[in-house]
Parts: structure tokens; C-alpha cells; sequence
């Protein structure tokens, strides 16, 4: 397919670009296969260069013969495009469509994308599962590397290579995954070295209305377990939600036949509830009408911070477990691969200091989001503004990055990275020239030969010119365990994510300008102390030399 | 003191307020003239002081004792059980009597002694001048004059002796004026916008009532529709209730805080400082003020109007220079808003709490513009109620001079200065010009609820590391560092002369060759207070998941929590 063939009018002259805290802009506006483009009139500067994949949603309308766009993007900012001409508005409103909303994969950016700059690593190899594993290794022997997902056959949504109790083999793994859904048998997701004490994750098991059992499974989950010891499952699913899940063959492990484990029920919901959630949520943000009572309550009713602190408060109960009990813990919900994800990761964000730095939590995010099979795909097609009623998006990923700013303002010193790498994680997942969150799983990405055909958004990020945007200039390395407060007055709305186009940061980032000014100042003189120091104990060993002839 | 029937009472309980399942730590209490102070078994002290608080309730009798629920009004709760009922019921009745005196002359301010003598109390006294403040504004001048008809407190009762009105304005005029407004609060000047281009000026009055239009020529009439001192008190009472409940979830505290009203009366405060700052600014309009009694909606719009326009206003000593000018000597009812009597419930309000609230606000929305810190407004508002210093006592400027409080009593303001360290701004910058007039957004998702002042000591909602502390400390460390600079630069120097002189003083090198002790501590873990004066009055609690009640079902875990968390998980030490 041409992109041309979707582009009736390339370029449009005179038309007037109005977007949040800037001035409106008269310019050309040009469509290409993957951009929409505003350069000023008078020195060609670009205003505007925004991926169509950005497009969540776009309305038009028309007063005689101007016409007006009003976009709607993914990362929620809204901008408005005036255009001359009633033909010209709805050629170019019809291409920004049918360009959004691409069904191929391989026609999106990341395909097209050719990077400016130099590759210094290459992220693709960045975080490959054999080295996570090493971190491991030196500390226990009690877990393997299996490599019997290789060619995807077990488990559609797995990696190739998952980490296992080493006591339990290969043929045990195949019979455990026809017993959990997906064939999302129980995996190592955290190793506590502290008391090695592990997290695992998996899909709900299959145990249907009449208590099916599957022996391996629970020899599996067992092998985790020291004697006399009992561990955990946390099913992220209220007791009647997994209950009804036996009518569709689904379930939860039955007391009977796993007697070493406790079973927890937290509730974390999904899906389409999230997504409503982020609409009410973004709508009640973009009106600035709205007096103090009707902004609390449209706040109350998007229920999105009930969201986050459902999901935190089932992140710190399974770190409790861990690191407090003793106990290991497995936990899933239904497919295992959304609030499942949200609970593992977050808890070792809370337990595991590695994850705080900015190159482990890439690696948390390759492992527990991407190499785990989370949909990203599915999940962040449309955002906030999409009106359809579809099924599979739902704001998972950005619910567990609330999160994790929820935990990094309560800790400010305990992480590498800032705020803006959040917001810059966000943006990608939904729109990007990288190929690193296209696709639903491992499976979809090597048929789509991700590796080979696109950039990987780590080869760019962990460039140093990239990386110190997104450092955080307060990080002090802690190896410490850190309990946020889940209590309502403690948590808030990110005002980075959903107030970022409605209101001037001017004064927040001048001030945050300051500080990083003052801790460079320190390190400076810190710097001068230290070398001043050597100088004058040289010149004291010289004056010593010379005392005593 | 004839009050104190029970002086300590050991096996005391303390329980942790928001806890499901009655945490407690288990220490000794005691009664003093002053306090009342708690001694837990790990030796960490709770101080109260007797006039912070603000109810006692005694609750049903329990197995484990006798429940005694203090309310404080810095926002404490606090809740023992006591093993007997008997020394339960003597505490209960003592503290009825200590927190609610009859007279003056019995609040704290007066046995308070600071060591400093009758000069240097003057000297405190004086630190705050009014008549240099209108000078700065540019008062008296062609316009405006100072006026001595109420030098006897003749003319209005509740407004100081000196007063700035028009020059116009003669004695007459000012006796048929304050015929006509209540309680003779009659139009005064109090604050005038000195600019290049423009003069303009906030004055102030009181009402009952307001002005028929067809009199007044070339006026413009604004009703801003701030609520009355009854809806505050409620309002505040309620969101009180709400975030005092346990176990709390999202949507009741959003409901409450909604259903408390609170956010909207402080939006309206400041939307009414903004409309007064806009009409100076852009209309260079002079403004009237008023309410119907003018001592608290128009201190609350006048003193933010003058925050929002004169950068003065933002340094700590302006601040106090702000709190003297429009609330103290205009007279606002300190002594009645902060009930610190025994007296008329229904006249306390927390109307001066809204208005640092407002501050706190602007702080929030421009983190550079003030010269102080939040700790600096927890501490006022600590004062305002701790009847420790003479500046809120009393209802009016007569009435202070009545009780003589400037020989009596201590100004809190001397004692706020000599700590201001404490309450400095990391981030201000003094510098930037752009930041001469405020605007402030009012559109309601920049509200937040006030944590910090409302939680106070509620330890364990609090971020674990405060930026602000922080960077407070790098400060610090930065002109230590500055200093030991010059120190190494001149010891290098003078070595280096020594050396051609071929003389070396040992001496000399040794002193500065330690490394200084501030660069080896970490800043991030240091123990965080929110009020940094008064350590002690700071109960410190350890943070541990179970404080923090992710799960009912913590209590079903083997191990009990331990009391104190090990170091190991650092948490303890983060908290605080």
C-alpha cells in the first residue's frame, strides 16, 4: 500500500496552528506517511511534528468555508488546526484518520524510522534473559533456566527462555500449562535475596466447576516452598469475581489440594473499567469550568485514584509477604498479564533497590511488561479520547507508572531516574519511532523481526546526551526496603500526566531548575575541596621532606 | 497548681490513630503546670501543650482501661487508655481545668520567661514598626495622611491609634463615617501600591448592610461571596471528621473533602484577592473592602491582596510585618477565634488558619517567590494558639494595651527571626522582578487538600524524604563548603610563602586536614519533621508496612510487628 493513496492534499498554505501556553501560528501544514507537519510563514521554523499514531481521536467543524480540526492525542494534550478551505479540511481530516488508525503493523513509524544519531549500545541486546538470570545464580541454585517455550509452542505469551524451580523438568512444565490459563504456567518473577524468598506469577488455573487438579502444578509451586514453611498466592480478583471464573473453566487453587498456601483476594479491576476511568478522569482535567465541588466530585467519580491505590496496596501486601512473613508468594489473576504485571513489578520497585536505578527498571519493564507478555498492542491502541467502544484498551501500563510516581514522590532520594522518564515511557507505549512496545508478546515480535527492522527505544534512552533529561539529581542509592503510604492524603493526582496541558509549569520547572542548580553548585564545590585538600597535603609531605634533611 | 490532682500515671497506652487493630506503644504520662508529656518505652517524648487543646473526651470504660481522646487545634489527636478509671477521670478533669482558663493573666504567655531582660523584651517589641511599614508604602504623603482621632480609641474601639486616612478627610468626616459603619470601623487605608505609572490603594472598612450605588459616584460594586466565621468552623469540622477516619478510602475522602466545603471557601479567598489585585493592576482602581464587622473575610482579602502585590510581603520578616498590619492591630479576634478563654464557642473560627492555607497555596503554585517555608506557617499557626508569646492575645490593640503585654509577655517575632534558618526558602530567588505581582491560577484542580498542616502529626502519611529539607541542608553545606574553600586557599598560601621562607608550621595543617564532618552524612535519611523548632513536641514514629495497614490481613501474619523496626530496613530512620 502507497501512503499516498491516502493523502489526497499534501499541503495545505495558511493554516492556523492553536495548542496549549503557546501563541497561534500561521503556517503550511504538510501530511506525510507517518507526520503531520506545521512550519511557520515566516522562517519555515517546524511548530508541529506529530506522529499520526499519536492521533487518538480528531472533530471537525465548519463556519462557511474555514474549517477546524481539533486533535485529540494519545498523551491527552489537544491541539486545533484552522484551515482554509472546506475541501482541503476534509481531505486532511480524512488522511489524519484512515493514518491514525493503520491495521498493519509493519506500515507504523518504527518501520520507516531512521535514527540520527549513532548507536552507542544496542538496547535489542540490552537486557537479554540469560544476564538477568546471572544477577540470580550467584545467590541460589534452586532455580533453572528452561528453554521449552522456545518456538512459542507452550506458551503463546511467554518468552522463549523463563526461569523455573530447577527440581521441576520440562515434560512437568507442558503438563503444567495445559492446566493454567494461557498456558501461563507459574514463573519466577522476583528472587528476595534478603531470605530468598521468591514471587512467581502465572495464569489463573483451569480448575472449571468440577475441581480439576493438576498434580505438577502444584509439585511446581510446592518446590518453592522450605519445609514447614507456607507461602502465598494473591489472587488479584475479588472471591466472587475467581468463583465465577470456574463456569468459563477457569478458577483458583483449591485449599484441599494446595494446603501449604494461603490464598489472599485483592480486587484490582480491568479493562474497560480502567479505560472509563482514564476518559472520566481526562475529561474532568480538560475543564477548567468546573467550580471546586464539581471538580472534587468528577475527581471522586473517575475513580482512578481508587484504581491506584487498590493496585499499591496489593504491590506493598505482596512485599509484606515477602520480606516481612518470610513467605513466597505466587501471584495471578485471570490471564495473568495485566494486574498480575502491575503487582509484581511494583512490588519490586518497593523491595528491590536495583529497580529504582534507571537501567534496572528498564530491565523491570523488559521482563515483567514486555518479555511477560503484557498486550501492549491491545492495550494502548487508543487512549483517553477514543469514543468506540472497544474491547482490549485499557490504561494497565499507565496505571502502574501512577504508581511508581506515587512511590517516587513519597521517596525522592531513593530513585535514578525523574518524573520526566515516566512521562517519556508513557508517551512511547502509546506512539513511537521505536519498535520496543509494538506487538502483544515475544511471539508477535520475532515474527514482526522487531530486532532487525526497528530501533530499540533503549539504543536511544541510555545515550549519556539522553539519560541526564531524565536523571534525577537527588538520587542517593539506598539498599532499603521502602513502604509508601496507600492512605488517600497520601496519594495524588500525577499533575505531570493529566495536567500537563492545561495549566503552566513555567514556575514548577524554573524552580526545579534551581534545585538542580544548587546540587550541581555542591558537587562542584565538593569537587574544589577535594582537590585543594590534595594540594595541600602534597605541599605538606614536600615541607616534610625538606624538615628533615 | 490546684488542678493537678494526678502528677503520672505509668502503663499508659497510646494508640496509633488510624490503626485498625489498636497498635499501641505502652509509656508514662505526666502532668505538668504546662504539659502534658507521654514517655513511651523507647524513651521518645509527646509533648502537649495544655493550651493547644482544644476537647478531652472520656470514653466508655474498656477491658484493657479507661479511653481518653485529646483533640488538639495544631490538628493532634491523640488517644490513650489509661489502666485505672480513677487516674483516668483526675487527668480527664485536670486538663478540663488546665486547657480552658477564665483569665489572661493565667495563659502561658505570662509565667513564660525566656531569659531576657526588660530591655531586650522591648527590643523584641519593637522589631515590628506599623508607622515604618507606612512609610515603605510611601504614607503619609500629598494624599494620604496619618490621623489622630482615634489616639483615645474614641472613634472605633477595635482599630489601632494610628490610622491612615485621605487627606480630605477631616475630623468630622471621620466621625460621620464611622457613625455609619458598624462597630465605627469607618473606611482606613491599609495598603497603598506604590508604582511608577500608576497609585493605588486597598482600604478597608466594615459593613452591615452595604452602599446604596446611587451615592456613591464612580464606584464599582463586587460581591465576592465569602462565607461567614459559622460555615468555616463547620466546614472545617468536618473535613476534620472525614480524614480522621479510619481506614479511609479514596472515594469518602474525595466526597468529604467536597461535601466539607473547605477547598471552595479557599478558593473564594483568593479569588477575592485576586479581583482586588486586578482592580489595582490593570483598572488602577483604588479598592473598599469590607465585611460586615471587617476583621476577618476583609483581613483574609486584604492581607492576601498585599502578598499578591508587594514582593515585601513574601520575605519573613514582611510576613510578620503583614500579620501585624492587617491582623493584629486591625483587630481581628485572635483571642476569641482561637477560643483562648473559656468563652463563647460559637465565636471560634478558623479564619487566620484559611488565610495560611491561602499562602501555603501561592507557595505551592510558585515555589520561588517566597522567602519562607512551610515550617515557618505550621509555626505561626502553632502560636496562634499556644499562647506562649503576647502577639495573638487579645481581641484588639486596646485590649492588649490594657493587659499590658508588652511588659508581661514576649513577641513571638524576635524568636521566629533569630531561627530563621529554619524557615528559610531553598529555592527563593529574591532577584526576579518577574515575580512582583502574584497571579495565581484558581482553576480547581490546583486545590489540594493541606497534608502537611492538617496531618501534622500523623507521621506515617508523610513523604519518607522531603526535597525541601534537603535541599535546606545543601544550602547549608554549600556555604560550609564555600567557607572551608577560602580556609584551604589561604592555609595552601600560606604554606607556599612559608615554604620559600623555609618554615613550616605543622600546626596549621593539622587543624584542616580532617575532612569536615557535614560532607559524610547523607542528606536523603536525615529524620524529617515538618515543624523543625520544638523537636520534642514531634512524637516519632517508625514506619513498617504494618503502620501503613496494606492488608487486614496483617493481624493474621505469625510474627507481631516489631515495636521498633530495625535499621536494617532503613525505615525507621527514613520516617520519623
Amino acid at each position: 500500500m502507497e501512503f499516498a493513496e491516502l493523502i489526497k492534499t499534501p499541503r495545505v498554505d495558511n493554516v492556523v496552528l492553536h495548542r496549549p501556553f503557546y501563541p497561534a501560528v500561521e503556517g503550511t501544514l504538510c501530511l506525510t506517511g507517518h507526520h503531520l507537519i506545521l512550519s511557520s510563514r515566516q522562517d519555515n521554523t517546524e511548530e508541529l511534528w506529530l506522529l499520526h499514531s499519536n492521533i487518538d481521536a480528531i472533530d471537525k467543524r465548519f463556519v462557511g468555508p474555514l474549517g477546524t480540526i481539533i486533535i485529540k492525542c494519545k498523551d491527552f494534550r489537544i491541539i486545533q488546526l484552522d484551515i482554509p478551505g472546506m475541501e482541503e479540511c476534509l481531505n486532511i481530516a480524512s488522511s489524519i484518520e484512515a493514518l491514525s488508525t493503520l491495521d498493519s503493523i509493519t506500515l507504523m513509524y518504527p518501520f520507516f524510522y531512521r535514527p540520527m544519531f549513532e548507536v552507542i549500545e544496542d538496547g535489542w541486546h540490552s537486557f537479554l534473559p540469560e544476564q538477568e538470570f546471572e544477577l540470580y545464580s550467584s545467590a541460589t541454585n534452586e532455580w533453572r533456566l528452561s528453554y521449552v517455550n522456545k518456538d512459542f509452542a507452550v506458551c503463546s505469551s511467554y518468552p522463549p527462555i523463563v526461569i523455573v524451580p530447577k527440581s521441576i523438568d520440562d515434560e512437568a512444565l507442558r503438563k503444567v500449562a495445559t492446566f493454567r490459563h494461557g498456558g501461563r504456567f507459574p514463573v519466577l518473577s522476583y528472587y528476595h535475596k534478603k531470605n530468598g524468598m521468591v514471587i512467581m506469577r502465572s495464569g489463573q488455573p483451569l480448575t472449571g466447576t468440577n475441581g480439576r487438579r493438576c498434580k505438577e502444578d502444584e509439585k511446581l509451586i510446592n518446590a518453592t516452598l522450605r519445609a514447614g514453611k507456607r507461602g502465598y498466592i494473591i489472587d488479584t480478583r475479588s472471591l466472587n469475581v475467581a468463583q465465577q471464573a470456574r463456569a468459563k473453566g477457569g478458577g483458583f487453587e483449591q485449599e484441599a489440594h494446595y494446603p501449604q498456601w494461603r490464598r489472599i483476594h485483592k480486587s484490582i479491576e480491568r479493562y474497560h473499567i480502567l479505560q472509563e476511568s482514564l476518559i472520566k478522569l481526562v475529561e474532568a482535567c480538560n475543564d477548567q469550568s468546573h467550580n471546586m465541588d464539581r471538580w472534587l466530585s468528577k475527581l471522586e467519580a473517575s475513580n482512578w485514584l481508587t484504581h491506584v491505590k487498590e493496585i499499591l496496596t496489593t504491590a506493598c501486601l505482596a512485599a509484606q509477604c515477602v520480606d516481612r512473613e518470610g513467605a513466597s508468594i505466587l501471584i495471578h489473576g485471570t490471564e495473568g498479564t495485566d494486574s498480575t504485571l502491575q503487582v509484581t513489578s511494583l512490588a519490586q520497585i518497593i523491595l528491590e533497590p536495583r529497580s529504582r536505578t534507571i537501567r534496572g527498571f528498564e530491565a523491570l519493564i523488559e521482563r515483567e511488561w514486555l518479555q511477560a507478555g503484557h498486550p501492549f498492542q491491545q492495550r494502548c491502541a487508543l487512549s483517553a479520547y477514543c469514543n468506540s467502544k472497544q474491547k482490549w484498551e485499557s490504561p494497565v501500563f499507565l496505571l502502574f507508572l501512577d504508581c511508581v510516581w506515587q512511590i517516587l514522590r513519597q521517596f525522592p532520594c531513593s530513585f535514578e531516574f525523574n518524573e520526566n522518564f515516566l512521562i517519556m515511557l508513557f508517551e512511547h507505549a502509546y506512539a513511537s519511532q521505536f519498535g520496543t512496545f509494538l506487538g502483544n508478546n515475544e511471539s508477535e515480535r520475532c515474527k514482526l523481526k522487531l530486532q532487525q527492522k526497528t530501533m530499540s527505544l533503549w539504543s536511544w534512552v541510555n545515550r549519556p546526551s539522553e539519560l541526564s533529561q531524565f536523571t534525577n539529581p537527588l538520587f542517593e542509592a539506598n539498599n532499603l526496603v521502602i513502604w509508601p503510604s496507600v492512605a488517600p492524603q497520601s496519594l495524588q493526582l500525577w499533575e505531570g500526566i493529566f495536567l500537563r496541558w492545561n495549566r503552566s509549569s513555567k514556575y514548577l520547572d524554573e524552580a526545579y531548575e534551581e534545585m538542580v542548580h544548587i546540587i550541581e553548585y555542591n558537587k562542584e564545590l565538593q569537587a574544589k575541596v577535594n582537590i585543594l585538600r590534595r594540594q595541600l597535603a602534597e605541599l605538606e609531605t614536600e615541607g616534610g621532606t625538606q624538615e628533615s634533611p | 497548681m490546684e488542678h493537678i490532682r494526678t502528677t503520672k500515671v505509668e502503663q499508659v497506652k497510646l494508640l496509633d490513630r488510624f490503626s485498625t487493630n489498636n497498635k499501641s506503644l505502652t509509656g508514662t504520662l505526666y502532668l505538668t503546670a504546662t504539659h502534658l508529656l507521654f514517655i513511651d518505652s523507647h524513651q521518645k517524648e509527646t509533648w502537649i501543650l495544655h493550651h493547644h487543646i482544644a476537647s478531652v473526651e472520656k470514653l466508655p470504660l474498656t477491658t484493657s482501661g479507661c479511653p481518653l481522646v485529646i483533640q488538639c487545634k495544631n490538628f493532634r489527636i491523640v488517644h490513650f487508655v489509661v489502666p485505672r478509671e480513677r487516674d483516668c477521670h483526675d487527668i480527664y478533669n485536670s486538663l478540663l481545668q488546665l486547657s480552658k482558663q477564665a483569665k489572661y493573666e493565667d495563659l502561658y504567655a505570662f509565667s513564660y520567661n525566656p531569659k531576657q531582660n526588660d530591655s531586650e523584651r522591648l527590643q523584641g517589641w519593637q522589631l515590628i514598626d506599623l508607622v515604618e511599614e507606612y512609610k515603605r508604602m510611601g504614607v503619609p504623603n500629598a494624599n494620604w495622611q496619618l490621623s489622630d482621632a482615634n489616639r483615645e480609641y474614641k472613634i472605633c474601639e477595635t482599630y489601632p491609634r494610628e490610622l491612615y486616612v485621605p487627606q480630605i478627610a477631616s475630623k468630622p468626616i471621620i466621625v460621620g463615617s464611622s457613625k455609619f459603619r458598624s462597630k465605627g470601623r469607618f473606611p482606613v487605608l491599609s495598603y497603598y501600591h506604590q508604582d511608577k505609572e500608576l497609585n493605588a490603594m486597598a482600604n478597608r472598612a466594615a459593613g452591615k448592610g452595604y452602599e446604596n450605588e446611587d451615592n456613591y459616584s464612580n464606584i464599582r460594586f463586587q460581591f465576592v461571596g465569602i462565607e461567614n466565621i459559622h460555615v468555616m468552623r463547620s466546614s472545617l469540622q468536618k473535613l476534620l471528621e472525614v480524614n480522621g477516619t479510619k481506614g479511609l478510602s479514596v472515594n469518602d475522602f474525595y466526597s468529604g473533602l467536597e461535601g466539607s466545603g473547605w477547598l471552595r471557601h479557599i478558593k473564594a479567598v483568593i479569588d477575592a484577592a485576586i479581583f482586588l489585585t486586578k482592580a489595582i493592576m490593570v483598572e488602577n482602581a483604588s479598592v473598599l473592602v469590607h465585611c460586615s464587622d471587617g476583621w476577618d473575610r476583609t483581613s483574609q482579602v486584604c492581607s492576601l491582596g498585599s502578598l499578591l502585590l508587594d514582593s515585601y510581603y513574601r520575605t519573613i520578616k514582611g510576613f510578620m510585618v503583614l500579620i501585624e498590619k492587617d491582623w493584629i492591630s486591625f483587630g481581628h479576634k485572635f483571642s476569641e477565634r482561637c477560643g483562648h478563654l473559656d468563652g463563647d464557642l460559637k465565636e471560634v473560627s478558623p479564619v487566620f488558619t484559611q488565610f495560611l492555607e491561602c499562602v501555603w497555596h501561592l507557595t505551592e503554585q510558585f515555589p520561588q517567590a517566597f522567602e519562607f517555608n512551610e515550617a515557618f506557617l505550621l509555626q505561626i499557626h502553632e502560636h496562634i494558639h499556644s499562647c506562649q508569646f503576647g502577639n495573638f492575645l487579645g481581641n484588639c490593640q486596646k485590649e492588649r494595651e490594657e493587659l499590658k503585654l508588652k511588659e508581661k509577655t514576649y513577641s513571638l517575632w524576635p524568636f521566629l527571626l533569630e531561627d530563621q534558618k529554619k524557615y528559610l526558602n531553598p529555592l527563593y530567588s529574591s532577584k526576579s522582578q518577574k515575580f512582583a505581582v502574584l497571579e495565581p491560577n484558581t482553576v480547581s484542580f490546583n486545590f489540594r487538600f493541606w497534608r502537611n498542616m492538617y496531618h501534622q502529626f500523623d507521621q506515617t502519611l508523610h513523604p519518607r524524604q522531603s526535597v525541601f529539607n534537603i535541599m535546606m541542608n545543601m544550602n547549608d553545606q554549600n556555604e560550609q563548603l564555600e567557607k572551608d574553600i577560602k580556609d584551604l586557599e589561604s592555609k595552601i598560601n600560606q604554606h607556599k610563602k612559608e615554604q620559600t621562607d623555609g618554615i613550616i608550621t605543622k600546626e596549621l595543617l593539622r587543624s584542616v586536614h580532617s575532612e569536615s564532618s557535614i560532607l559524610k552524612t547523607s542528606l536523603c535519611f536525615k529524620e524529617q519533621t515538618l515543624l523543625p523548632e520544638n523537636d520534642s513536641l514531634q512524637t516519632v514514629e517508625g514506619s513498617s508496612p504494618a503502620d501503613n495497614r496494606y492488608s487486614e490481613y496483617a493481624e493474621e501474619f505469625s510474627k507481631s510487628e516489631p515495636a521498633v523496626v530495625s535499621l536494617e530496613y532503613g525505615v525507621a530512620r527514613m520516617t520519623c
